[in-house]
């Protein structure tokens, strides 16, 4: 069956972006609006997260509770998150229901009432949270190894900082909310058992008069700390370890992804092999390929008890290095056979869809077909890839542990 | 939509339900057993033995196994939980006799000593880390305390100790008592050609020898204790509750899903209202478990350690309001529209029917489709709500507090 993905962009700046999917009885919708954590001011860690909350607590001619009861009705499944760049929501639902959420949802990105009585408990709510990322070592390790890795602030976790959040007001949330929930830069998806015609006229009904905010630049600085131990009282240690690799819009991307594929995609790839398998050193053990809009990385994680950690981190760092010398074109086979599936089972769920073209759409400006990628994966070869390692091997690792003893970066590793 | 059955003469039911119009194919080997069929000497061995039944065969390595499942693209995995093992992957339909061929051979695992002494060590690791993290093993501690002697008390996982202490060979008298033809069931979902399973089935599984693999199930009587297990490294406060509940064989099962959605749902039920929106806790939830012979309604809140009795006291008022006041019609009606909306997306994929598919059949000998599932949903009335809260009162309840508090 050939893939439809309609694609439309208002004047206002917003994009629709649509892919039906006729043998599903479900329709699912993401909303991303740029107001992610990188957006917020210095020193105002944590008011994304707020500002996110609040426009539940109330929106359009609803207060908090009507409009559960509202989205409940419409038994749509829905979540909510912050991410560096983005704020979103996204939600799944009989199809019949779309069109009902998506106008509740218009009411949370344009009308939320941001009431001031419920902003002690949204406050309490993302305090809760972000004590809850203290008991999560694991988190926790990765959190601190982004912090370190990536230029801030693209680095920032999404949950805040405590002394932020306990002191953000009003008056901080409405100025979130104005300048981050605008139609430039907005990306509603929608995919499943979807009409297109329809389905745009609806969001030009329901966005069409959205007025536009301009952007605001985001300030970088350079990284500088590159090694820490975060001493926990705990039975593991927990390791992260990243490089810098490069982003999904890099005509290279692929090259890279089958690169981290091999170290990681399967039970049969060589971390769990090596690590696990071979040595029982570890439960969990895993490298992915992270992007960002403008860069990309490569992200390790394991854990395992303290006595054994160093071993852990020695033979981690030495496949990373490994690397390198080549991987074998067996190992590209597998991978590509695994991606071929992948695909072809993303297109039995509408929220998987939904969610991969809204995210093609802030990486690349465009949506990569089911097509396109698989032609991708087809052209490469041990060779294309062994070339790419060539020129960027895996070095100069940002390594983050925490647990109870510090480990020791050992050898030629940088 | 087409439900297939078949026999074979060692006693090995497959079922599948075959939906032409599926991209993919689940495949799942159900196995009935789990921690509540060990015994002390061999606690933690029905999950030990799911990792070890990927270590390979008379004709395969360990390392085979995982290049096969990779080079058929599948997406494959397994669990363990106090009633099942289950061993399942996802493929394109083409591959339907490779990966039925590869997981028959691996119900059949050599079990060797070497491969047995590595993979101790990741399951001790795996232990260590569910220590490290909430709730920090109380969800063992709540069934042990609840169920005392029953085998619903047992923990899947085991302790680090009896991991350790456990002899291979110990593993493999185990395996021969549970893995007998009798005792799994073949499930398939998605674009299934059953034929051709039946076929593949006969020629991997056909030889099998069968043997008696009884489980006992008497009634649970649940205690109603508390307990308060003290970690000082913990920054928040957390609470399990476990309360009795319809068994899977019970036809209060469906009324009790939907008394669970308006109690603990997590968004939109009582407990959300009364602790999670106005930021008393950080998660409150309450969700019925269906097993065999027994049922289980389990709340999990966690919170900051200061506002812990506090919240036991919200919590414990929610439970007391539905059993002195009820649910309304209002609170029914949206709880079916949420249950039915899950239903339907979570059967969309071949994954989501071959756990419904598996767990029906090891539950109750029974097939339903999804529409079964929607009309049960909606035959419910606030009499069958009532009569769930009334034979099994959620106030009667064991409760594990685990955290920086010293006592709740």
């Amino acid at each position: 069956m050939k893939q439809e993905i309609y694609t439309h962009t208002f004047p206002n700046g917003l994009t629709l972006l649509a892919e039906p999917m006729r043998s599903l009885e479900s329709a699912a919708f993401t909303l991303r609006v740029p107001g992610g954590c990188v957006h917020e001011p210095e020193g105002r860690g944590g008011l994304s997260v707020m500002t996110v909350e609040m426009t539940l607590r109330g929106c359009g001619e609803r207060d908090s509770r009507q409009f559960v009861e509202a989205l409940d009705t419409l038994g749509v499944q829905r979540g909510d998150s912050v991410a560096d760049a983005l704020a979103g929501y996204s939600g799944a639902t009989l199809a019949a229901n779309l069109i009902p959420a998506l106008g509740i949802y218009a009411d949370v990105l344009r009308r939320a009432q941001l009431p001031e009585d419920e902003l002690d408990s949204a406050r309490m709510v993302a305090l809760q949270e972000l004590a809850g990322i203290e008991d999560e070592p694991g988190q926790r390790a990765m959190q601190e190894l982004r912090k370190l890795h990536y230029p801030h602030p693209w680095g920032r976790r999404s949950q805040g900082e405590r002394a932020a959040l306990e002191s953000i007001s009003l008056a901080e949330v409405q100025a979130h909310y104005q300048h981050c929930f605008r139609p430039n830069g907005t990306v509603i998806s929608v995919a499943g058992k979807i009409d297109w015609p329809q389905i745009r006229d609806e969001v030009e009904r329901l966005f069409g008069d959205w007025k536009k905010v301009p952007d605001a630049p985001i300030v970088e600085t350079p990284r500088s700390e590159r090694r820490r131990h975060v001493p926990h009282d705990s039975n593991q240690t927990h390791i992260a370890v990243a490089y810098d690799s490069i982003p999904y819009k890099d005509p290279d991307y692929f090259q890279a992804w089958g690169a981290v594929g091999v170290l990681s995609g399967g039970m049969s790839a060589r971390l769990f092999t090596e690590v696990r398998e071979k040595r029982g050193l570890c439960y969990t053990v895993s490298a992915s390929q992270a992007t960002l809009k403008e860069r990309g990385s490569v992200l390790c994680y394991s854990s395992t008890s303290a006595e054994r950690a160093q071993e852990t981190l020695d033979v981690l760092l030495g496949e990373l290095v490994r690397l390198a010398a080549g991987i074998e074109s067996h190992e590209l086979d597998r991978l590509k056979a695994r991606i071929k599936s992948g695909l072809i089972m993303q297109q039995e769920s509408s929220m998987s869809r939904s969610s991969s073209i809204a995210r093609d759409w802030y990486l690349l400006d465009r949506v990569r077909t089911m097509d396109e990628i698989e032609s991708a994966v087809d052209a490469l070869s041990a060779d294309s890839i062994n070339a790419y390692l060539k020129r960027n091997p895996p070095r100069d690792f940002t390594v983050v542990t925490l647990g109870p003893q510090p480990l020791e970066v050992r050898g030629a590793v940088s | 939509m087409q439900f297939r059955s078949h026999t074979l003469d060692n006693g090995l039911e497959i079922i599948a339900e075959c939906n032409d119009e599926a991209r993919s194919t689940s495949l799942g080997f159900f196995v009935r057993t789990g921690a509540r069929d060990e015994t002390d000497d061999v606690a933690g061995v029905s999950h030990f033995l799911e990792h070890m039944m990927f270590k390979g065969t008379p004709t395969r390595t360990a390392e085979q196994v995982n290049l096969e499942f990779d080079a058929l693209g599948a997406d494959y995995n397994a669990f363990t939980s106090e009633e099942q093992t289950v061993y399942y992957a996802s493929i394109l339909p083409e591959y339907q006799d490779r990966t039925l061929a590869l997981l028959a051979d691996m119900m059949r695992p050599s079990l060797r000593t070497e491969d047995f002494d590595t993979e101790k060590k990741v399951i001790i690791e795996e232990i260590r880390m569910y220590l490290d993290q909430p709730p920090y093993g109380a969800d063992d501690v709540v069934r042990q305390l609840h169920y005392g002697k029953h085998p619903l008390g047992r923990s899947v996982l085991g302790t680090v100790e009896s991991i350790t202490d456990l002899p291979v060979e110990k593993m493999r008298a185990y395996f021969d008592r549970r893995y007998s033809p009798t005792n799994l069931t073949l499930v398939a979902a998605g674009k299934v050609d059953f034929d051709a399973l039946v076929l593949s089935a006969e020629l991997g599984c056909g030889k099998w020898d069968k043997v008696d693999a009884p489980r006992e199930a008497p009634p649970a009587n649940g205690a109603c204790r508390r307990e308060t297990v003290h970690k000082p490294q913990s920054t928040q406060e957390y609470v399990i509750q476990l309360s009795d509940g319809p068994s899977a064989t019970d036809e209060d099962r469906y009324a009790a899903k939907l008394l669970a959605t308006v109690l603990g749902d997590d968004c939109g039920s009582r407990l959300f209202w009364e602790l999670i929106d106005p930021g008393y806790a950080e998660s409150a939830s309450l969700s019925h478990h269906d097993g065999i012979g027994a049922g289980a309604f389990i709340t999990y809140l966690a919170c900051d350690p200061e506002q812990t009795a506090d919240n036991l006291k919200r919590l414990n008022d929610v439970l007391a309001a539905v059993e002195s006041s009820g649910i309304t019609a209002a609170e029914l009606a949206q709880a079916k529209s949420k249950v039915n909306s899950r239903v339907v997306l979570g059967s969309e994929r071949p994954r989501g029917r071959l756990f419904n598919l598996g767990g029906n059949w090891s539950n109750r000998r029974e097939y339903r489709t999804v529409k079964d599932d929607l009309e049960a949903v909606d035959r419910i009335t606030l009499t069958d709500l009532a009569a769930v809260v009334k034979k099994f009162p959620l106030s009667k309840n064991t409760t594990v507090c685990v955290g920086p508090l010293e006592s709740v």
